[in-house]
């Protein structure tokens, strides 16, 4: 099943660019390019347990890395 | 801080609480036996190094990274991550079956067979190397492989405490380093040698641009007359103690081989360090290289087939030290002629430090220097 998606809009100028930019790369469409950049920009972090945390802030701090 | 390559941090460690019933499941597999290398660049798979892979890669995949440097989805990546067997090994075993995988008689990790397909070793030395040059370090290993390939997801149940236990540091534990450290720009440095005044110059250029440096050395198999694990990793201790501050720049090692790849590796070397957290990474002359195989700044070259790479790549041409400017400097900045240059040529300084001599404290820290010179042998044999 695919992603539920939103609509966005964004200056016609700009979709132009981005357009030009992408031609002859591995981006099929402006569309795929934005998605790639908003996700860099936004990346869905590792999750952590509160106790794996601990225990690697703990290894951490034993190694010197962090006080 | 940049996503995991492929969008996921891969985890294919089992759980302490799985393991003992794990190891003795192993025991009852068909066994196939891998060098040191090949468990590391296991490890490296488990640990999420490697994300997204999730084990040796599969025949499409393969084909697809040899033919256009990407995963059969379209993901950068451009070193193949295999495991070669003999006829006689894959005899054991069927496609769909479980296998333990041993090295030095030890299980250590479990891989669920999904394809077995042959190697064309020519094939991936002119693809990987650019060259079928027997006296290239990556083309000889690589005409020494088993004839056939084996691709699946795999599952470590038994690690390897490392070279350097000090420096060893999983993914999620770099990038909860980042964060403690408030990092949000951090240059990866990958290096295989100690270093001299041209790699520090290199680095704290970086720094005025990023939070945070990560210097990531290789641990594992080097050729011939490269530097000892240990000699780099007490090179840059010393370096670190006397020239950097403390808050600015972390040692952590990656142990993984070398294969001399140049503009693959260079790519490679950028996913591997996104996925420890860096935003950027440092490409400086001949990355990777070996010999004259590639072109000084072809590793360099290589980004620009890589828009969607999600690490940025930070640029650096060569640097010398300039007696009339008093300082490293390099070609675009300094005006004088070449007399007055010194340059960091590798070679010269391995050198000078084979006959005991001390290189002139305008090519190395002395420090450094008193630590190589305190090995009997510093040098790969």
């Amino acid at each position: 099943m695919s992603e539920e998606t939103v609509i966005i809009r964004i200056p016609k100028r700009l979709y132009k660019r981005i357009e030009k930019k992408i031609a002859g790369t591995i981006f099929s469409s402006v569309e795929e390019y934005i998605i790639h950049r908003l996700e860099n920009e936004f990346p869905e972090e590792p999750v952590y347990t509160e106790e794996e945390e601990e225990i690697i802030r703990e290894r951490l701090r034993r190694l010197g890395y962090i006080e | 801080m940049p996503a995991p390559h492929g969008g996921r941090l891969i985890d294919r460690l089992v759980p302490e609480s799985r393991r003992e019933r794990i190891e003795e499941e192993a025991e009852e597999l068909p066994r196939v036996s891998v060098s040191m290398e090949k468990r590391k660049d296991l490890e490296n798979i488990a640990y999420g190094i490697y994300s997204p892979l999730e084990g040796p890669l599969t025949q499409e995949d393969y084909r697809s990274v040899l033919d256009r440097g990407r995963l059969a989805n379209d993901v950068p990546w451009t070193i193949p991550i295999v495991i070669d067997v003999s006829e006689d090994e894959a005899s054991s075993f069927r496609e769909g079956d479980d296998i333990a995988l041993v090295e030095g008689g030890e299980p250590f990790a479990l891989l669920h067979v999904e394809e077995v397909y042959p190697l064309d070793r020519r094939e991936y030395a002119l693809k990987v190397f650019k060259t079928l040059d027997p006296a290239h370090p990556g083309v000889a290993r690589t005409m020494g492989m088993k004839p056939l390939l084996v691709g699946g997801p795999i599952w470590l149940f038994r690690e390897t405490p490392g070279k350097f236990p000090r420096y060893r540091l999983k993914p999620k534990e770099t990038r909860l380093l980042f964060r403690e450290r408030g990092w949000r720009t951090i240059a990866g440095f990958q290096t295989r040698n100690a270093p001299h005044l041209g790699h520090e110059y290199v680095q704290k250029t970086a720094l005025a641009f990023v939070d945070g440096l990560f210097i990531n050395p290789l641990i594992g198999r080097k050729k011939p007359g490269d530097f000892r694990d240990e000699v780099i990793i007490e090179a840059y201790e010393a370096l670190l103690r006397h020239y950097y501050l403390r808050e600015t720049a972390v040692l952590v090692t990656l142990e993984m081989e070398m294969r001399y790849a140049g503009p693959r590796e260079a790519i490679f070397h950028a996913i591997v360090r996104k996925n420890y957290g860096c935003t950027h990474f440092i490409v400086g002359r001949d990355h990777a290289g070996v010999g004259k195989y590639y072109g000084p700044y072809e590793a360099q070259e290589a980004f620009d087939e890589y828009p969607d790479l999600g690490i940025t790549p930070l640029f650096f041409r060569s640097f010398f030290y300039c007696r009339r400017c008093g300082g490293v400097t390099n070609e675009r900045v300094c005006p004088h002629p070449a007399e007055c240059r010194i340059e960091f040529s590798g070679t010269r300084i391995r050198e000078m430090l084979m006959r005991g001599e001390r290189p002139p404290k305008e090519l190395m820290r002395p420090e450094v220097v008193d630590v190589i010179l305190r090995h009997p042998n510093p040098f790969v044999e």
